[in-house]
């Protein structure tokens, strides 16, 4: 079933693909950062295809991936991700899983992006799910979400410095609550300036 | 209301001069009317219908909601950075502390994705499988009776809320009895479950279900038509098909607005395809058809219980896979082999190939998934938790929308946030 996914994809948008996989029966499509909007979107409008539902989006941090004992026909990263900058390799990998609830099929897109410039384009206009899971992978990876309505920290406090689930963010660091007054106490009502 | 000047002793009430107010009819025309400004009301995270661990920004005109910001991260502990640095079998007991009402599912989704990496989900003895999905329906039952009896208690109806706890507590207890533990069981291992179900758990479960089969039909009878419960659930906090398919929702949420989305039909895993049941829809997606398709969930969870204790068969609960089972005790105290093998199956971990996969179960709010990166150690690269609960919760902005401030109890009760899955 995923492998018909896959091949509809490579079929319609051969250009924004960097690569196509399975893994444990899970397609993976890795797309290209500029296409990924436009493949979202016919991923989702297309009949055939028919992603109506999101399941979730989070990020991969690769900063100290070592694997060991590959098994044989499993794609190392990120060599499965031939595309890189000037920079040298990506070092994050952001993960949109998404379903089909008239097909049942399912389908894992995934994004490189580089350290420097750790942004993609927000998905939550084509799915309002991904709203809430993008704020939190900004939370906690620090991934910019472009054209996000409401990027704001979600788990963790405003003041709170740094991304935690970054692999550079040691485990045991604490950090006092610091109080920072120019928050606002209802961010809705401020930036909406009143609703009359 | 105007600030209180400063009284002048002639043509004044004693009232006036002592609380600085005036008489309603003293007031002035503009003056009686409220303030034209939207208030901010803070709802939580102290508040005993926000279960501590959320707290609603709400914009309000005078009694209705106009907006609502919604903030979880109270309970916040991290659980995903947490597993990244223990090992796959020491994260079961972080698993526990996901959904605290239903620990025995989360359980069985953690197994579930080291079972898919390591190629050994078709490998689990039948018993074992069985075992898990008892456990699993034991443990829907456990978390629906909490939010359903939660629900009523905070609209007014204590009475639910004793009877289903107290069908609740015997569950816990004969899963204290499976497991050794009353709430944060760890119960099932990567390979099969930790041990055998007790004696007589057959006879207990099935006096267990009767009982349980009679607290329904009381809860059923104070509830179902009672005018107070109605006139707070029914037309409240609806959801459309489209919205709940868009917004991600899964589970008795989704299934109460008309989509008929249920892992165990739609993907399904472990033994459920040689059980019996059904999946109940709803058709107006408000909390009184969530009340309902909860009811009915608990009365097919029963159905399949049942079923379970007729067909499990005998036969080991542990795939006789050296990479996932411990030897025996036997042999690790009396051979070295066998000692070093336990040794570094406890130190190390158990060694899950690199890869990665994504396996989910239906949980008690809906689709709970662990999405997992292994490196080939036995500690995960990354673990990703999809908590149907943090989904769910997304959607309360807008549900709250237009309603009153109280109708934001029975919408929030109905979307049963659990604050340890919401929050990670």
């Amino acid at each position: 079933m995923s492998a018909k996914v896959l091949d509809a994809l490579k079929a319609a948008h051969a250009g924004a693909i960097e690569s196509l996989e399975t893994q444990h029966g899970d397609a993976i499509a890795w797309i290209k950062r500029d296409q990924l909007l436009a493949v979202a979107t016919w991923l989702r409008n297309d009949p055939a295809m028919a992603f109506d539902a999101p399941v979730f989006v989070t990020c991969i941090d690769r900063l100290d991936w070592k694997p060991v004992d590959v098994p044989v026909g499993v794609p190392v990263y990120p060599h499965s991700a031939p595309w890189t900058d000037e920079s040298g390799k990506p070092r994050f990998e952001v993960v949109y899983q998404l379903r089909s609830t008239t097909h049942r099929h399912r389908l894992r897109l995934k994004c490189a992006v580089p350290e420097h410039d750790a942004r993609v384009p927000s998905l939550s206009s084509l799915w309002p799910a991904f709203n809430w899971q993008e704020r939190e992978t900004f939370d906690m990876y620090g991934i910019k979400f472009d054209e996000h309505p409401d990027l704001r920290r979600i788990f963790l406090y405003e003041e709170f410095v740094g991304y935690p689930l970054r692999k550079d963010y040691p485990k045991e660091k604490r950090q006092p609550l610091v109080r920072r007054d120019d928050l606002p106490i209802n961010p809705i009502k401020a930036e909406g300036g009143g609703h009359r | 209301m105007a600030a209180p000047s400063i009284p002048d002793a002639s043509g004044r009430s004693l009232k006036q001069l002592v609380l600085g107010r005036k008489d309603v009819q003293d007031l002035s025309d503009t003056e009686q009317e409220l303030a034209p400004d939207l208030m901010t009301v803070n709802m939580g995270p102290s508040h005993p219908a926000m279960h501590g661990t959320v707290r609603i920004v709400l914009t309000v005109d005078g009694e209705r909601v106009v907006a609502g910001d919604v903030q979880p991260g109270y309970l916040h502990r991290c659980f995903e950075k947490e597993s990244e640095h223990a090992t796959f079998t020491q994260v079961f007991p972080y698993t526990d502390r996901l959904n605290y009402v239903s620990p025995m599912i989360n359980n069985c989704g953690w197994a579930m994705v080291a079972e898919k990496l390591m190629g050994l989900t078709n490998e689990i003895p039948k018993r074992a499988e069985y075992i898990r999905v008892i456990v699993s329906e034991m443990s829907r039952m456990t978390d629906h009776l909490t939010c359903i009896g939660a629900s009523a208690m905070e609209l007014g109806a204590f009475a639910v809320f004793l009877f289903f706890l107290k069908a609740r507590e015997w569950m816990y207890e004969l899963l204290e009895k499976v497991s050794g533990a009353r709430l944060t069981h760890s119960y099932v291992r990567i390979g099969g479950v930790g041990k055998d179900l007790p004696d007589n758990f057959h006879a207990d479960l099935t006096l267990c279900l009767d009982q349980t089969v009679k607290v329904l039909a009381e809860g059923e009878g104070l509830l179902n038509n009672n005018k107070i419960f109605r006139d707070r659930m029914a037309g409240i906090g609806a959801m459309s098909r489209a919205d709940a398919i868009a917004t991600g929702c899964v589970g008795p949420i989704a299934r109460a607005a008309g989509l008929d989305y249920d892992v165990r039909k739609d993907y399904p895993y472990s033994v459920y395809p040689e059980v019996e049941f059904d999946v109940p829809v709803g058709t107006t997606g408000d909390c009184y058809d969530r009340y309902l398709v909860r009811i009915e969930e608990l009365k097919q969870s029963i159905r399949i219980l049942r079923q379970c204790l007729a067909q499990i068969p005998d036969g080991p609960v542990m795939v006789n896979d050296h990479r996932v089972a411990l030897p025996p005790k036997q042999a690790t105290y009396n051979t070295i082999e066998s000692m070093i093998r336990h040794f570094k199956h406890i130190m190390d971990g158990i060694r899950v190939p690199a890869g990665e996969a994504y396996a989910f179960v239906e949980g008690g709010n809906g689709e709970l998934g662990f999405y997992v990166v292994a490196d080939g150690t036995g500690r995960p690269y990354k673990a990703y938790v999809r908590s149907p609960s943090f989904v769910h919760l997304s959607t309360a902005a807008q549900l709250i929308h237009g309603h009153l401030i109280a109708d934001v109890v029975p919408i929030f009760g109905m979307i049963n946030m659990i604050g340890g899955e919401c929050d990670k």
